[in-house]
């Protein structure tokens, strides 16, 4: 969102002063000048906002509760007063497709967040310090690898459930996810910080004293924070699909949540009777991480100055 | 040659026993009284408590029952399940189940992968190449939760093309279906990955001797340019092997499958450690003898590449 503001701001005030001398055009300019121009930029935004304003204000698009069921509705089509007609339990289906964006979108965050601080200091440590420290950690991201993604987390997200009834199971979803999710994001900060331990502005401020924290902090992490933001956009949409993969096999959400993932679940089932209730958390769903894995390939092709 | 297989060898070992590890770690601590598990609603005999206390080792730390379980998979015994079936006859009832799956969608993966990724690839930005690029994308995104019940409800249940479920013994027809969906996000990747090398090579300077050289166009594609694209495209081929493996407990579940997937989706949801173990030890080791393969074969399809 932060984009649309540049944008808007550079083509408000180029027209009020002519004459002020062309500056060097750096990096991120020229990468936010040719995103303004990619279609895909902007379909990929609309849906990221889209997700965004449906998961913090759901109350925006439906006055129905996602919890108003009647079993009188059971699996009626599409309607003028139900848009996405209603489901096995007689749940309004266009409700809880809104209501279920709150928790894949929760999950997501909070998995990114777990995967960030993971990847920054087990990237950091092991780029730095090389040596001994980057042999152990290099070998702890061997192991996480060593296990298949869906495999690992279906056996964590069950051992992390506490199985008490009031828990709906966001916890150890994310735990799951976060705890294995940080392994590709670790690798680039690990090459950005090796790439730029070796600069002379490095050198230079070890030379006046630098704290290796400061030298860090203040030096490193800059450099690697474009690459690691591309990969974290990325991850977010492969978090928000891993979710609803843990979910739909009954060991993610459960109980009480409302979640495309247990929708998808119970939809399944009766598809026999009613196509509607699975079509449309289906394509929410898909949309969604359509959504945010593009974003997250776009951004990374314009900030890429070799497809130039 | 040797030196570096040694070397390699030895960093499975280590990945190997870390990710074992882990899974047996979660799976045995902290477990609920596997003895009454194992008795069900009956109650259990102290003398019957003892015996099955002494015979599993249920009184040492788990690091030692660990001890007990590596000794045990060394000589080819993987334990017994705890509803009694020996896990060995279960390994040896679904592993060919599922490797035919995996088997088939590989091969998917490569005639259609890399058929399509060198045609895009040598027509890019033509409108196949773009068309490919937006499908694959909308391919990426899409869940296998979403897709699996999907296909099968409409290619199944509704327009009835194939078989809905697989059975106990799976046809090669009724594994088609499956494999697709399987196939799917591994061969858009693949595609994808192919065309970016293809394109990529085709500006290489070798090529523009071997077009200067006269060569035929058929001996420059199929030699110069597809032999050197293949290599990034091989190394991810391996890695969704692994990717295919943990996929497979989704398609497996959907359509009925008795494969590996299946059997320990049921274990995990039964809180059967010894079959999770047991399976994921032998879906690890699988996982660690692809990546060892592909990396063997590098060099026979890049000359330059020689391990000493």
């Amino acid at each position: 969102m932060s984009d649309v503001k540049i944008e808007s701001s550079t083509s408000s005030t180029a027209p009020a002063t002519p004459a002020k001398p062309e500056k060097a055009r750096s990096l991120f300019d020229d990468a936010m000048r040719e995103l303004v121009h990619r279609p895909l930029f902007w379909i990929s935004l609309v849906l990221v906002v889209l997700v965004l304003t449906m998961a913090a204000f759901p109350g925006l698009f439906t006055s129905v509760s996602p919890r108003a069921c009647s079993l009188a509705n059971q699996h009626l089509p599409p309607s003028k007063d139900a848009w996405f007609g209603y489901d096995f339990q007689g749940c309004d289906v266009y409700s809880r497709t809104i209501y279920g964006a709150r928790a894949s979108v929760m999950v997501g965050f909070l998995g990114v967040a777990v995967t960030t601080v993971l990847a920054f200091a087990f990237g950091m440590v092991s780029g730095y310090f090389g040596g001994w420290a980057d042999a152990i950690l290099s070998r702890i991201i061997d192991i996480v690898l060593g296990i298949p993604f869906v495999l690992a987390a279906v056996v964590f997200a069950s051992r992390f459930n506490s199985g008490s009834g009031t828990d709906t199971g966001m916890t150890a979803v994310v735990l799951a996810i976060g705890l294995l999710g940080w392994t590709t994001a670790a690798r680039v900060v690990r090459a950005s910080v090796i790439s730029a331990k070796n600069q002379d502005y490095v050198a230079a401020a070890r030379m006046i004293g630098a704290s290796h924290l400061r030298i860090m902090w203040r030096h490193i992490l800059p450099n690697a924070l474009a690459p690691v933001v591309v990969i974290l956009t990325i991850s977010l949409g492969a978090f928000i699909s891993a979710e609803a993969t843990l979910t739909f096999l009954g060991v993610g959400l459960r109980g009480t949540a409302v979640s495309w993932g247990l929708d998808i679940d119970s939809a399944q089932r009766h598809f026999r009777e009613s196509i509607w209730p699975l079509v449309f958390p289906a394509s929410f769903l898909a949309l969604t991480v359509l959504g945010f894995i593009m974003l997250g390939d776009v951004i990374r092709d314009a900030f890429d100055p070799k497809l130039r | 040659m040797f030196r570096f297989i040694i070397r390699r060898l030895l960093q499975m070992v280590l990945t190997f026993i870390g990710a074992t590890l882990i899974i047996h770690l979660l799976m045995f601590a902290n477990q609920t009284d596997p003895v009454q598990a194992l008795f069900g609603d009956r109650p259990v005999t102290p003398a019957a408590r003892a015996w099955l206390t002494e015979r599993y080792h249920l009184d040492d730390p788990w690091i030692v029952q660990y001890g007990y379980y590596m000794k045990g998979l060394l000589s080819g015994d993987f334990g017994r399940s705890l509803t009694g079936r020996e896990i060995t006859d279960m390994l040896a009832l679904s592993w060919p189940v599922t490797a035919k799956l995996a088997l088939m969608s590989i091969v998917l993966v490569i005639i259609f992968g890399i058929s399509g990724g060198l045609i895009a690839g040598l027509r890019r930005n033509g409108v196949f190449d773009n068309v490919v690029l937006f499908l694959t994308l909308v391919v990426i995104s899409i869940p296998i939760i979403v897709l699996a019940p999907l296909a099968q409800g409409f290619l199944g249940i509704k327009w009835k093309i194939f078989p809905v479920t697989a059975g106990a013994h799976p046809t090669f027809y009724s594994l088609l279906l499956p494999a697709i969906v399987l196939a799917s996000l591994s061969l858009a990747a693949n595609l994808r990955l192919t065309r970016t090398s293809v394109a990529e090579n085709l500006r290489a300077d070798y090529v523009r001797t071997a077009k200067a050289k006269g060569l035929s166009r058929s001996r420059v594609v199929g030699i110069h340019v597809l032999r050197n694209s293949l290599i990034p495209v091989v190394t991810s081929i391996g890695v969704d092997l692994g990717g295919l493996m943990g996929g497979a407990i989704v398609t497996e579940g959907v359509f009925n499958i008795p494969g590996v997937g299946y059997q320990l989706f049921r274990g995990i949801h039964n809180e059967d450690a010894p079959v999770v173990v047991g399976f994921t030890s032998v879906l690890v080791m699988i996982f660690l003898l692809t990546s060892l393969i592909v990396d063997l074969l590098y060099a026979v399809l890049d000359p330059r590449i020689r391990y000493e």
